[in-house]
C-alpha cells in the first residue's frame, strides 16, 4: 500500500518536473496521470496495491474537494455581488456542456458501430 | 483537579486535528444521510459538508485560514488522486481503443462548449473580468483547475469553489438532462457526466452504472488535458471579441 502511494506522489512531482523542463500548458497532476498511463502500458498490467489504494481514493473523491469548497466563506463579497452572472452562468455551461458531449458521443459513436461489418 | 467545558471545547477548536477531524465526520455523516434519503441528488454530500462546515466554523469563530490550514493533508491528495485517474483510464483501454476517435472528438468538442459558454455567457451578465477568467475553467477537477486559473490571472481560490458549484449542479441536473435530450448510450452519459461536471459528476455516473462511471472517470483527465491545452489559446479571444 505504501508502495503504490509513493508511485503516485512520485508521478506527480515528475509530472510537476516535466512540466517546468519543457513550458507545458499543464498542471503537474496531469502530467503525472500520463506518466502513470505510460507506466501502466508497459508494465501491461495495474498491481493489485495500486488498485486498491486508487480504488480508495477515487471511491471518496468528494471528500478532497470539501477543503476547498468551504473558501466560499472567504468569498462572500464576490459570490454575492456577482450572484447572478456567476449562478446562471454555471448552470447553463454545465447544462449545455452535459448536451453537447452526451449527444456528440451517443451520434459518433452509434455510426462507428453501424461503419463496423 | 476541576471541571472546565469552556476549557475542553477551547483545546478542541484550537487543536490541529480540528479542521481535519471536522472535514471526515461531517463528510461521512452527509455521506450517511445521501444514502438514507435514496442517492437523491439534491442532498450532494459535498455541498451538505460545505454548509454544516461553515456553520461549525461561523459558530465556534475559527476563521477559514485555520480551518484550512487543519484539513490540508486532505486537499493536497487531491494531486495523486488526479494521477491515480490514469487507473480507470487504463481499465477502459479495450473499449477506448475501439472508441478513440469518437471519445477524443467529444471531450474536444465538449470542453471547448464549456469554456466558450460559461466566459461568454457571464460577460453578457455583466460578470467582472475576474469571475470571467476564474470561471473558464470551471468543469474540469479542482487542481487542474486552479492551475489553469493561476496561468491565465484569474483567482484561485474562487475557481475552487465555482468547480464545487459546477459538479453539484452537474450531479443534480445531470441525469434529468440527459434524459430529456435522449442520450441513453451509457458511455455517451458518462463522457458528459465527466466532462461538464468532473469528479462529482463521476460520482453521480457511477450510480448510474458501472459503465458510465469508467467513462467519466477517464473524461476528467481527458477533459483536464484539453482544458489546459484549450484555455490559455482561447481565452483572450472569448474575454476580447
Amino acid at each position: 500500500m505504501l508502495g503504490s502511494i509513493t508511485v503516485l506522489v512520485l508521478c506527480q512531482l515528475a509530472g510537476e518536473a516535466i512540466v517546468r523542463l519543457f513550458g507545458l500548458p499543464l498542471p503537474g497532476p496531469v502530467a503525472g496521470m500520463v506518466i502513470l498511463f505510460l507506466g501502466l502500458l508497459i508494465r501491461g498490467r495495474v498491481p493489485k496495491s495500486l488498485d486498491r489504494v486508487t480504488r480508495g481514493i477515487l471511491g471518496n473523491l468528494g471528500l478532497l474537494f470539501v477543503p476547498a469548497s468551504v473558501g466560499v466563506m472567504v468569498q462572500t463579497d464576490i459570490l454575492v455581488a456577482e450572484a447572478v452572472p456567476i449562478g446562471v452562468a454555471v448552470l447553463v455551461s454545465t447544462l449545455l456542456t452535459m448536451l453537447v458531449s452526451g449527444l456528440t458521443m451517443q451520434l459518433l459513436d452509434r455510426k462507428a458501430r453501424k461503419d463496423q461489418p | 483537579m476541576s471541571f472546565d467545558p469552556r476549557a475542553a471545547w477551547d483545546a478542541i477548536i484550537s487543536s490541529p486535528m480540528f479542521g481535519l477531524a471536522l472535514t471526515l465526520l461531517v463528510y461521512q455523516g452527509a455521506v450517511w444521510l445521501f444514502e438514507r434519503c435514496g442517492r437523491r441528488p439534491a442532498i450532494n454530500p459535498v455541498l451538505v459538508t460545505m454548509i454544516v462546515i461553515i456553520a461549525v466554523l461561523s459558530v465556534s469563530g475559527v476563521t477559514y485560514q485555520t480551518y484550512f490550514d487543519s484539513a490540508k493533508m486532505v486537499h493536497l491528495l487531491l494531486g495523486p488522486a488526479t494521477v491515480a485517474l490514469a487507473v480507470p483510464l487504463y481499465r477502459q483501454l479495450p473499449s477506448l481503443i475501439r472508441s478513440w476517435p469518437a471519445v477524443l472528438v467529444t471531450a474536444v468538442a465538449g470542453s471547448a462548449m464549456a469554456l466558450i459558454s460559461v466566459v461568454v455567457s457571464a460577460r453578457l451578465l455583466g460578470a467582472s473580468p475576474a469571475v470571467q477568467l476564474s470561471l473558464a475553467p470551471k468543469s474540469v477537477t479542482t487542481p487542474i483547475a486552479m492551475g489553469i486559473s493561476e496561468r491565465i490571472g484569474g483567482i484561485p481560490s474562487l475557481t475552487a469553489v465555482l468547480v464545487v458549484l459546477t459538479g453539484v449542479a452537474g450531479a443534480m441536473f445531470g441525469t434529468w438532462v440527459l434524459n430529456l435530450a435522449r442520450v441513453r448510450s451509457p458511455s455517451a452519459r458518462g463522457l458528459a457526466f465527466g466532462i461538464s461536471a468532473h469528479a462529482i459528476g463521476t460520482t453521480r455516473a457511477f450510480q448510474e452504472g458501472e459503465t458510465q462511471g469508467a467513462y467519466a472517470g477517464l473524461a476528467i483527465g481527458l477533459a483536464g488535458i484539453v482544458t489546459a491545452i484549450l484555455t490559455p489559446l482561447l481565452i483572450g479571444w472569448l474575454t476580447h471579441i
